[in-house]
């Protein structure tokens, strides 16, 4: 088995496979590729199928099957809208067509700038403040499409204050 | 000396735990010697968030409840260095009036209590007693007996008997067994095993050691959600202060039986919560689940024989095994022992954890437990066991929690998600929300589940939209039948119960929807009918987001909706700042 050198993959944690030493490792290395990189990407992919033999579709089968996989890498504020039982009887929906319609991104899409990305979870543990939207990990309760949008445009300053002090 | 214990568990860092506890962290700065600051679980009262307890030191003890920090300073300067209470934030027994007496706690009998950072609380509240006892005096036969004594059935939803699955991995042939703990927690609504794991990992520990030893296991797989970041690094701290205090590892209180447990993070995937797709899962493939037989009691992880449970059955094993099979059957009903734990959620007044002995009626958790209903609205319904469950109307809800009695409503006891619905929640909208949650969560290897979902899925969204005609009904329920019958895994199975039971109970409501084109619950936008009332300002937000130009009025002015321009896209509603378009 060649070893792939042309990318530079020290970073995350290779040693998971030789420690297991079972195929249970994938997993884990696919979550210790996405902790270093953000997201897994093909460059990822064929890597850790060098390291595990296991041919590459198989693991873009596994990355594809969960969830927390992401083969894109996310927007700077990652905006998670609960779709938990207790927020959909509480009027999650408005909430999230607030967000698109101030963003104007639904789920699973990064704005263009790459400052925001909307993703759906499932119940993050808070029902009695429902409807709920976790914005990287502040966590916005009891809110209204109008409470939504004050938020965001303050999330939406502070972004355009961060890019003009980069760009000065 | 005094001290401060804030509620940490994921509800009350959400409510804002973190900040409060920094806010004393503050006040500890001025006066050093004033308290101690410590930090607690879950106790079950997540309406009540954050909440932080100040004891006197002399045993004396009482809570504040809705903690803000800013409200920290005037806790420090009033209570703690003086010592009067501020009675308008105290929650006590009058203010939480049937909240906590008429719970049984066993599962959650330190949740709220104990430090779980700290494993020397823990074994202060009798934590490790029982895995002492069942490794010195008893025999791993003698384990079992007393498990199955104790009337035990699966938390996870199965409720299969717990006892007579350890029998089976027991009696299975092999040298090398596994354990496995089930914290997969996938249903939308339901927060009981990571509150546990939060508040208590501890006593999940010792319960799949005891389970280790009663089947001939030396090693254990916690598999737990990666969306439980705070439970992880909980059970991590556990594992690590267990090894240290000879809890785990090898030979164990001088015996010859070893054990050793490892944590798997789930990577997000409902179906995972099936036994035999959550192995494939450990095993780093798709979680995709197998026929069964063999069952993994014969061949699971790697092809050994395997003893799957969830959480809160584990968390049920170091009580049973201090107070015995028998005390722990005394609570419950006759095929139904023992308590339950409940996540409440919904439209109910006090949202949160409790646990109860079996036996209780629904009504009884809902008004006296937990308060009735949000602005004592009219109730409609529970919800109960997520996307595998159903709906029991109001009228049902005095039945007890007992797995026959609930599997007659067509429910599940399921794994303690319960969810409150009142006469602003609409039942069609409810079973497209479960059915869009299986849909997606599918695996896709049963074609049936795999497209036969996916077409229920349609009719219900042609059913909200106004689009439905009759015989959609009788499309959905033989779809129902046929996912039911031929799908290989209890998601399959299950995933039409939400219609179901709602078609069933609810029919009229369904019928509402096809032939007079009204969502009674004003919920569904596309039979709805929009106006805007006098909060309008005019700011005209709502007339240039209207795709129609349906929208009229001057700057300034009250703004009006042209019905037969109207689409119902529901745009106006969302744009507006000031809630002034109304729906109906």
């Amino acid at each position: 088995m060649n070893v792939n050198t042309k990318h530079d993959f020290k970073p995350f944690n290779v040693d998971l496979w030789k420690h297991d030493g079972q195929a249970g490792a994938l997993i884990p290395l696919l979550q210790s590729a996405q902790d270093t990189y953000g997201y897994i990407s093909e460059a990822a992919i064929d890597h850790i199928s060098h390291i595990t033999g296991v041919p590459a579709a198989e693991i873009y089968g596994v990355v594809t099957f969960y969830a927390q996989f992401r083969t894109k890498p996310l927007g700077k504020y990652v905006i998670k809208v609960c779709n938990g039982t207790a927020c959909h009887v509480n009027n999650a929906k408005p909430i999230a067509d607030a967000v698109t319609d101030e963003l104007g991104i639904t789920y699973d899409e990064t704005t263009d700038d790459g400052d925001f990305s909307m993703l759906s979870v499932a119940c993050v543990g808070c029902c009695s403040l429902a409807p709920v939207v976790v914005i990287n990990d502040e966590t916005y309760g009891r809110l209204t499409p109008a409470k939504t949008r004050k938020v965001l445009r303050e999330y939406k300053r502070e972004a355009k204050k961060t890019q003009q002090e980069k760009d000065a | 000396m005094k001290t401060v214990k804030i509620g940490l568990g994921t509800c009350g860092i959400s409510a804002g735990g973190e900040k409060v506890y920094q806010a004393f962290q503050e006040e500890l700065k001025q006066h050093p010697e004033a308290f101690v600051l410590t930090e607690t679980g879950c106790v079950g009262m997540c309406y009540r968030e954050v909440l932080v307890e100040v004891s006197n030191g002399d045993g004396s003890e009482h809570v504040y409840g809705d903690v803000t920090p800013e409200r920290v300073g005037q806790i420090v300067k009033e209570d703690v260095l003086n010592g009067s209470t501020i009675d308008d934030w105290l929650v006590t027994d009058k203010s939480e009036k049937g909240f906590f007496e008429n719970q049984k706690r066993i599962v959650l009998r330190n949740c709220g209590i104990i430090d779980p950072g700290d494993i020397e609380q823990y074994i202060a509240r009798n934590g490790y007693q029982a895995l002492k006892h069942v490794l010195t005096l008893m025999t791993p036969g003698e384990v079992i007996d007393e498990i199955t004594k104790s009337g035990l059935r699966g938390r996870g939803g199965g409720g299969f008997p717990t006892g007579l699955k350890w029998k089976f991995t027991h009696d299975a042939p092999g040298e090398k067994k596994y354990v496995i703990c089930n914290a997969d927690e996938g249903d939308p609504g339901a927060f009981m095993d990571r509150s546990v794991l939060e508040g208590d990992p501890n006593t999940v520990l010792e319960g799949m050691i005891i389970a280790g030893y009663a089947i001939g296991a030396d090693e254990g797989y916690i598999y737990c959600r990666a969306e439980y970041p705070k439970a992880i690094a909980r059970l991590r701290q556990a594992i690590a202060q267990a090894k240290k205090r000879g809890f785990l590892g090898y030979n164990l209180f001088g015996t010859s039986f070893s054990f050793n447990v490892k944590i798997k993070e789930g990577a997000g995937a409902f179906v995972c919560g099936e036994e035999t797709a959550l192995i494939h899962s450990i095993e780093g493939k798709r979680g995709m689940p197998r026929f069964r037989p063999p069952f993994p009691a014969q061949s699971g992880l790697w092809g050994k024989p395997t003893n799957i449970n969830n959480v809160e059955t584990f968390a049920n094993i170091p009580w049973i095994m201090l107070n015995g099979g028998d005390a722990y059957a005394a609570f419950g009903t006759e095929n139904s022992k023992g308590t339950k734990v409940f996540a409440m959620a919904g439209k109910v007044k006090r949202s949160g954890l409790v646990e109860v002995p079996m036996g209780i009626t629904i009504n009884e958790i809902i008004f006296d437990i937990c308060g009735g209903i949000v602005g004592d609205r009219k109730f409609k319904a529970v919800q109960m066991g997520g996307p595998s469950g159903g709906c029991i109307p109001a009228d049902m809800c005095d039945i007890q929690i007992d797995y026959q009695q609930i599997n007659k409503t067509g429910a599940i006891m399921g794994s303690g998600g319960l969810v409150v619905m009142d006469e602003t929640t609409c039942m069609v909208d409810v079973a497209k929300f479960f059915l869009t949650f299986t849909q997606s969560e599918s695996c896709g290897k049963c074609t049936f589940c795999r497209i036969g979902t996916k077409r229920m899925l349609e009719i219900l969204e042609r059913i909200t939209d106004g689009q439905g005609s009759m015989e959609d009904l009788d499309n959905l329920e033989e779809l129902s039948h046929q996912i039911g019958e031929s799908s290989l895994c209890g998601l399959g199975q299950t995933a039409p119960n939400p219609v179901l039971t709602t078609l069933k109970h609810f029919r009229h409501e369904y019928e509402a929807h096809i032939i007079e084109k009204k969502c009674p619950a004003h919920v569904c936008s596309p039979l709805l009918t929009y106006t805007i009332d006098e909060n309008c300002n005019g700011c005209t937000a709502c007339a240039r987001a209207c795709p129609t130009d349906a929208i009229t009025g001057e700057k300034k002015q009250l703004h009006v909706i042209n019905q037969d321009a109207c689409i119902k896209c529901g745009k106006c509603f969302t744009v507006c700042r000031f809630d002034a378009v109304i729906k109906d």
